[in-house]
């Protein structure tokens, strides 16, 4: 394969597309599949056929405002329908060419304006089981080009002077880490996808795996070129049994394209992926833990340094990154660290993918240059808070973030200032509440995932997030006392002092933030003994309710 | 040192042949184990003491360590799943629109715990961590299939449905 045939290879695919007179694109991301966008699509192929017109359909990824879904966009006139139903195929193909479907049509603008897609740049606009439609959108460009062109070293220097952070949630610099594992001595080094999304409420990693799998092994190609590896794992959830066949397939159909295997494009640098299964534990999201797990064992973290970059896997070099940090790097390949850089915000660079979900009019998958405010992504690209409630807080970093109120929603997100304010990025789950939760109960319920999910190898996390459930657990009752809530917080800094791994680390973040943000709500559950938003029922009321019963 | 030989099949039964497969395929190798897993539970629906004997055996995997991260990991299973499953998701996003209503309902219609199956033995009640459906929510899954947006009456139809069968 050189740059040549990839260019071959695009022209046909556009002469083939040229070929079609209209294109409709119909989402086929599980919440639309969720919707009946498996039958729409039949149904739009047997209406296709009937009408005798020259119409592609074709299954797209996500295309973001799941809310809406299922979601069509007819091309070339980029018509963009929302609700669609079986029903309504035969419309959709009769307007073909003339007058767009009015009762299917939806203002989305606000919508979409604020967004900068890079990472999701093809996210509903190829097939995810077609590599040619990935080439056709400049895929694979950015390998051969830096296998023909660029050293190694080279690569690292883009990766460095674009300034991505790891998007897994830690924003760690991406350079710096792909200029250790490269440094690091040995024949044998590992690059490791971290697909394990076990944040409960975000779905960015998933899409990104569904609807363009091709991105994610590119970048891990890439990075494996950098650091000098030739063996790769993609680490994904069991829970996601979709993204797991796409991988399968786009590894396959990359190998049979000679763009995974041995001399990749006639060059000495070989490299294959496999792909390994998660079983459902949320500390798996922890490197050390996954790497554990990887080899076939518990997933239980150690302490570090040795840093996974000196020592990881088969305690060889491995560089390990979050999936939306390898979908980021073929686009900085092909337009240079610079053009990454130009996007964000002074120390977190480029764009974010969030998910969007909770109390909020479109929920989806939104993604924002960096230090773009919070209000706005609530407010202006969200919708807002529907049903005529008020807006309380948004969760972000989920069990390891912390809740942000309606008073700073004019932060801008970055890595540094989520984290000033007792949150983190996380990966990227964005839950908004409003009047109708309990901040209290939110926390309970972060903590008890936190308890549940604890693996138990060190006692600050195993033994101390039981301790916090059980005084919140008291606290939600109406049984709580003014000092349990002083033993709450002095408990959650011991937490945070003395835990071994991230998880432990921050499983308090949630208590904090609610405590700092909503003292009220807890004061109103010790003092008056009752839920301000009616979540919580009170020991008391049960007793009442039992007499009277 | 002698070449390692796999352990015969425990039986005739086809679905070993799928699991030596993987473990084939991954030339036996130990870090396999929990690929291994998948497959047995996958082709069977549960992990039991034989097949978790035989792929410790197979791999050359002590039974303790087998047995450790079988009950580790959340996905697998060690009770044979009921004839239908309902898992309904209890993520963030569904919490938040009220995942613990529908957990409720479908408690009280089944008068089974979480994680427990009918007795007999017809519908399995789960909850998940997540199922990444997080735009649709509350999320359960019937089956396997998502069905997003869900009011516990639909889901207590769902399970009169799958009662009268």
């Amino acid at each position: 394969m050189t740059i040549e045939e990839l260019e071959q290879i695009a022209k046909s695919v556009s002469a083939e597309n040229a070929k079609y007179d209209y294109e409709v694109n119909v989402c086929m991301d599980l919440a639309c599949m969720s919707q009946g966008a498996d039958r729409l699509r039949d149904e739009l192929e047997k209406a296709a056929t009937a009408s005798g017109k020259n119409v592609l359909i074709r299954r797209t990824g996500c295309m973001g405002p799941c809310s809406s879904g299922p979601l069509v966009r007819v091309d070339p006139e980029e018509h963009l329908y929302h609700h669609v139903k079986a029903e309504n195929a035969e419309a959709i193909v009769s307007s073909l060419g003339d007058r767009p479907v009015p009762e299917l049509q939806c203002d989305l603008n606000d919508h979409f304006d604020k967004q900068v897609r890079v990472v999701l740049e093809n996210a509903g606009h190829i097939d995810p089981e077609k590599i040619d439609d990935y080439i056709s959108r400049d895929g694979y460009k950015a390998l051969l080009t830096a296998l023909t062109e660029m050293t190694p070293g080279g690569v690292v220097h883009r990766i460095t002077e674009s300034g991505l952070r790891g998007r897994g949630g830690g924003g760690y610099p991406t350079g710096l880490k792909w200029g250790t594992v490269a440094k690091a001595g040995g024949d044998v080094k590992y690059v490791v996808c971290n697909g394990d999304e076990g944040d409960p409420g975000a779905f960015m990693d998933r899409s990104v795996m569904e609807g363009d799998p091709h991105r994610v092994i590119e970048g891990m190609a890439l990075a494996a070129y950098a650091v000098g590896a030739s063996k790769g794992f993609i680490y994904v959830r069991a829970e996601y049994p979709v993204a797991v066949s796409r991988l399968t397939t786009a590894i396959r159909d990359a190998r049979r394209r000679g763009l995974l295997g041995n001399s990749i494009c006639n060059t000495p640098f070989s490299f294959d992926i496999e792909i390994r299964l998660g079983a459902g534990a949320f500390v798996c999201g922890e490197e050390t833990a996954l790497l554990a797990s990887i080899e076939g064992q518990r997933g239980t973290p150690r302490t570090r340094p040795p840093y996974p970059a000196v020592s990881g896997l088969w305690g060889k070099p491995t560089l390990l990154n979050n999936v939306e940090t390898y979908a980021n790097i073929a686009p900085i390949i092909r337009n240079g660290g610079k053009w990454f850089a130009e996007m964000g915000s002074e120390r977190s660079k480029g764009t974010k993918v969030f998910a969007l979900t909770g109390k909020i009019t479109h929920t989806g998958l939104v993604e924002v240059p960096m230090g773009i405010k919070l209000r706005e992504i609530i407010e202006v690209i969200g919708g807002g808070v529907p049903g005529g409630h008020t807006f309380k807080a948004v969760q972000t970093g989920g069990p390891s973030g912390g809740c942000i109120p309606a008073e700073m929603l004019g932060l801008g997100v970055s890595y540094d200032a989520l984290m000033a304010v007792g949150s983190i990025m996380g990966s990227g789950g964005m839950i908004v509440m409003d009047d109708t939760s309990c901040m209290v109960n939110v926390a309970k319920f972060f903590v008890e995932f936190c308890m549940t999910e604890s693996c138990g190898k060190c006692i600050p996390c195993r033994a101390g997030t039981a301790q916090m459930h059980t005084l919140l657990s008291r606290i939600c009752k109406g049984l709580g006392t003014m000092e349990d809530l002083d033993l709450l917080i002095s408990l959650c800094e011991t937490i945070k002092e003395t835990s071994l791994c991230g998880l432990g680390m921050t499983s308090p973040n949630p208590v904090l933030s609610t405590i700092k943000y909503f003292r009220n709500e807890y004061m109103e559950h010790i003092v008056n003994k009752r839920c301000p938003a009616g979540v919580c029922t009170m020991a008391a009321a049960e007793v009442s309710a039992e007499v009277l019963a | 040192m002698p070449a390692f030989t796999p352990p015969p099949l425990p039986s005739g039964d086809k679905r070993w042949k799928i699991v030596n497969g993987t473990m084939r395929k991954n030339g036996f190798a130990r870090h396999a184990l929990i690929e291994t897993l998948h497959t047995v539970q996958s082709a069977f629906g549960y992990l039991d003491d034989d097949s978790i004997r035989f792929v410790a055996r197979s791999l050359r995997v002590p039974l303790s360590q087998a047995y450790g991260v079988v009950t580790f990991y959340h996905y697998f299973s060690l009770k044979p799943p009921g004839k239908h499953t309902v898992t309904v998701c209890a993520g963030t996003a569904c919490y938040i629109k009220g995942a613990d209503k529908l957990i409720a309902a479908a408690e009280k219609k089944l008068g089974i715990g979480q994680g427990q199956t009918t007795w007999d033995g017809q519908i399995s009640l789960m909850t998940a961590r997540c199922v990444g459906a997080c735009s649709r929510a509350p999320v359960a899954l019937f089956d396997g299939a998502v069905a997003g947006e869900m009011a516990p009456e639909q889901v207590l139809e769902q399970l009169e449905r799958w009662a009268v069968e």
